[in-house]
């Protein structure tokens, strides 16, 4: 009896002692990040501070493939499992898991600095106020030149305000003269064709979040296999791929066997450390459509989930990257476009840049308030994937003569229309 | 006692240990369920394993066949009856694609039937001839072994890649033809040759596979029915037809089941090499199942679950008769 009460004793004072020190263990926060760029590198450094400032807080940054945050992360988050923080470029896509960080953060701030922006964390309701998260850095759809092959061919490279068509010929011209083997090319992508389509005047979705298949997105779809058709485009990305899947071919580019490349401004870094004075190159600003000059904007963002047990501490996390030297900082090391109004305004220096990556940036950054507001739309409705998909694997149909354009418009409308019922089957 | 066997004994009453030690657990047991239930008891682990990892997925997946929204959990699915295998069939005319609500999921289903004869026909085909010739005294025999099984270890990806960098535009077998003076050709941009490359390129990867399991069976086959057939003037060619080939009957037909099941699966190369086209030419079946189900936002689970179950149903029936034709030739 004696022994029994000693061992019962010793075992509450164990569970007492250990009690203080449960609590000295804090809070931790798990941020995800992708390991483009250059990861979780520069988080972690900005992390260190925020740690410092709140002690017993431990903010663990883990770097994971860009695959793993485009495919399991959303499987994760279904299950109310995975990060506390995540860097995602699928922001209307994720947005029913998001947490409300309003509270949390200076919110007059973050307006001001992504008023539009952070409506595409809202996955298309326009009357919600809540804020989910922070832009990171906009990424934006754009054209790469090859001046050297416009010089060698004395063909003159087109000015701001150009059309595609006109575009398509100078490529054209150039081609020829030179020998290069195609004019141009565009990625294997429904975000970079929507490009093309709102630039002729394609609404995608209207402002109630429907989707929308008019005579702009029919236009640019048989601009598009015309161009396949007579050779301006090669068949190797969007006519020999199937199915939804992404392909890109900068390597073209890179190699000079393309005049103008379609893609974004992602590939910056690509361009400074593989092509670098071997010839001469240039982002261009956006080509015309016959509604507007606009491209679609993307990039990545910074949000928090629902599920996590610390709300508050991943608000004030969100809001410690946010402030201004954090952002600066983060923005020169990566070399990205800001989304931020003020360092879209005042401009970002970027001294591991090359001149000519200054120039593209600056171009790029151009574009951004010359963007359609379809463009921003289509960003940030829920179901923007489902139209892509949508897009690429039809428009290939109609390529390999699957589908007439007509057929291939129904079956996006259609398509579209089944992912969103399917999505919506709760009752 | 020698120390030997008193080290033997040791040994054996340490084996003994967990017998005794459950011992009056299994007479409790048997007492209470009588000799003739104990059986199940012993395959009670084996039972649970099948059931967690074989019954009740199945069980799972046929009730996202039957439940609708994007949801991951079963409990927040609500039931939909047949509306998913409802859409797959809804079809105006089932040979004209174009007609049916779900096009895709009908032209994959007839790229899969012009696939997986045209594969597993030329495998097979390709797989016995190099076995055969395996078979044989010839110089290398166990360095040819190896090369012909080496692209079995290799990743299904590495293996798309590979044959990516050799067949694209600007790819090594246009730079072979090219320096050779002959016509080159964008492989993968037309659906034939896609088709064509399709095929070669899976039946490249999974031969060797085959072709080890064949070898196996020929070298079962006794020397001296061979012998004894040379001493009756058999031709090198009736030996084939009237010896090897019956003799490896059965072992043909575990090539045959495993070949079709393997090819009705194809997914990964194909998704890497030509991501199921030009348009959808190359798209499979399972290609289809992991677009609607994964790559697809919203995910749509439920259709996906649909034409799984549709496509293991098929392969089910299609295993029942190959069993009942490999029976009827053992009872020849």
């Amino acid at each position: 009896m004696k022994l029994a009460s000693m061992k019962t004793t010793t075992a509450l004072a164990l569970v007492l002692a250990a009690l203080p020190a449960t609590g000295a263990i804090g809070q931790e926060i798990r941020m995800l990040v992708g390991d483009t760029g250059t990861g979780g590198t520069l988080f972690e450094e900005m992390a260190a501070t925020f740690e410092e400032e709140h002690p017993g807080v431990d903010v663990v940054i883990e770097e994971v493939s860009y695959q793993t945050i485009v495919e399991s992360l959303p499987v994760q988050l279904q299950a109310g499992e995975g990060p506390d923080i995540a860097i995602i470029t699928d922001l209307g896509g994720l947005s029913p898991f998001y947490e409300d960080i309003t509270d949390y953060v200076d919110a007059d701030y973050f307006e001001q600095e992504w008023g539009q922006t952070l409506q595409w964390l809202r996955g298309g309701d326009t009357e919600s106020s809540a804020i989910y998260g922070m832009p990171t850095t906009l990424t934006v759809n754009g054209a790469y030149v090859n001046l050297t092959l416009f010089e060698q061919a004395g063909v003159e490279v087109p000015e701001e305000g150009a059309t595609w068509q006109e575009w398509a010929e100078a490529t054209r011209q150039v081609a020829e003269a030179t020998g290069t083997d195609f004019p141009m090319e565009m990625d294997r992508s429904g975000h970079r064709f929507a490009s093309l389509a709102i630039s002729y005047g394609a609404e995608l979705v209207d402002e109630e979040g429907n989707p929308v298949v008019d005579d702009g997105l029919r236009a640019a779809i048989e601009q598009f296999v015309e161009w396949h058709e007579n050779g301006t485009m090669p068949m190797d990305l969007w006519g020999a791929v199937g199915g939804s899947t992404h392909r890109e071919l900068f390597s073209d580019f890179l190699n000079a066997n393309v005049v103008l490349y379609f893609g974004g401004s992602w590939t910056l870094a690509q361009m400074d450390t593989e092509v670098g004075d071997l010839f001469d190159w240039a982002v261009v600003p956006a080509p015309c459509g016959p509604s507007s000059c606009t491209v679609m904007p993307g990039g990545g963002a910074m949000v928090g989930f629902s599920h996590t047990d610390h709300p508050e501490l991943v608000g004030e996390l969100i809001n410690f990257f946010a402030q201004p030297e954090n952002l600066d900082f983060y923005i020169s090391q990566e070399v990205e476009i800001p989304s931020a109004a003020s360092q879209i305004e005042n401009g970002v220096d970027y001294p591991s840049a090359s001149e000519n990556t200054q120039d593209a940036l600056a171009v790029f950054s151009a574009q951004i308030p010359k963007m359609a507001d379809a463009a921003y739309r289509f960003q940030g409705w829920r179901y923007q994937r489902a139209m892509m998909n949508s897009l690429t694997t039809r428009i290939s149909q109609v390529l390999n003569n699957e589908l007439s354009v007509d057929a291939a418009l129904e079956r996006i409308e259609q398509d579209v229309n089944l992912a969103i019922e399917a999505a919506q089957t709760n009752s | 006692m020698s120390a030997k066997s008193q080290v033997a004994h040791a040994a054996g009453q340490v084996a003994m240990f967990p017998a005794r030690a459950v011992e009056p657990l299994m007479s409790g047991l048997q007492r209470v369920l009588g000799i003739k239930r104990m059986p199940w008891v012993f395959l009670i682990p084996n039972l649970t394993a099948v059931v967690l990892f074989a019954l009740l997925p199945v069980f799972i997946n046929v009730f996202y066949s039957v439940s609708g929204s994007d949801r991951l959990f079963p409990w927040d699915r609500p039931f939909i009856g047949g509306a998913n295998y409802q859409t797959l069939f809804d079809c105006t005319n089932y040979l004209d694609p174009a007609t049916c609500s779900r096009d895709l999921f009908w032209r994959a289903l007839g790229n899969t039937m012009v696939f997986v004869p045209v594969q597993v026909t030329v495998m097979i085909t390709i797989a016995l001839l190099t076995a055969v010739c395996l078979n044989r005294e010839i110089r290398g025999r166990g360095f040819f072994r190896g090369i012909f099984f080496f692209p079995v270890m290799l990743s299904p990806v590495v293996v798309a890649l590979t044959w990516q960098w050799i067949l694209q535009r600007n790819g090594a077998l246009n730079g072979l033809l090219s320096a050779t003076g002959l016509p080159t050709l964008n492989w993968l941009v037309f659906p034939n040759t896609a088709f064509f490359w399709s095929v070669f390129v899976t039946v490249w990867a999974h031969m060797g596979f085959y072709t080890i399991i064949l070898l196996a069976g020929l070298q079962s086959i006794p020397r001296d029915v061979y012998e004894a057939a040379r001493m009756d003037s058999a031709t090198p060619w009736r030996s084939f037809t009237r010896i090897t080939l019956p003799l490896l009957k059965p072992v043909l037909l575990v090539v045959f089941i495993l070949a079709v099941i393997r090819s009705v699966q194809t997914f990964d190369e194909l998704y890497v090499l030509t991501g199921g086209g030009p348009g959808s030419a190359t798209m499979l079946m399972v290609q289809y199942i992991y677009e609607v189900g994964f790559a697809a936002q919203p995910r749509n689970f439920g259709l996906a679950a649909a034409a799984s179950l549709l496509l293991g149903l098929a392969l089910l029936v299609f295993t029942a008769i190959q069993m009942r034709i490999s029976r009827g030739g053992n009872n020849d």
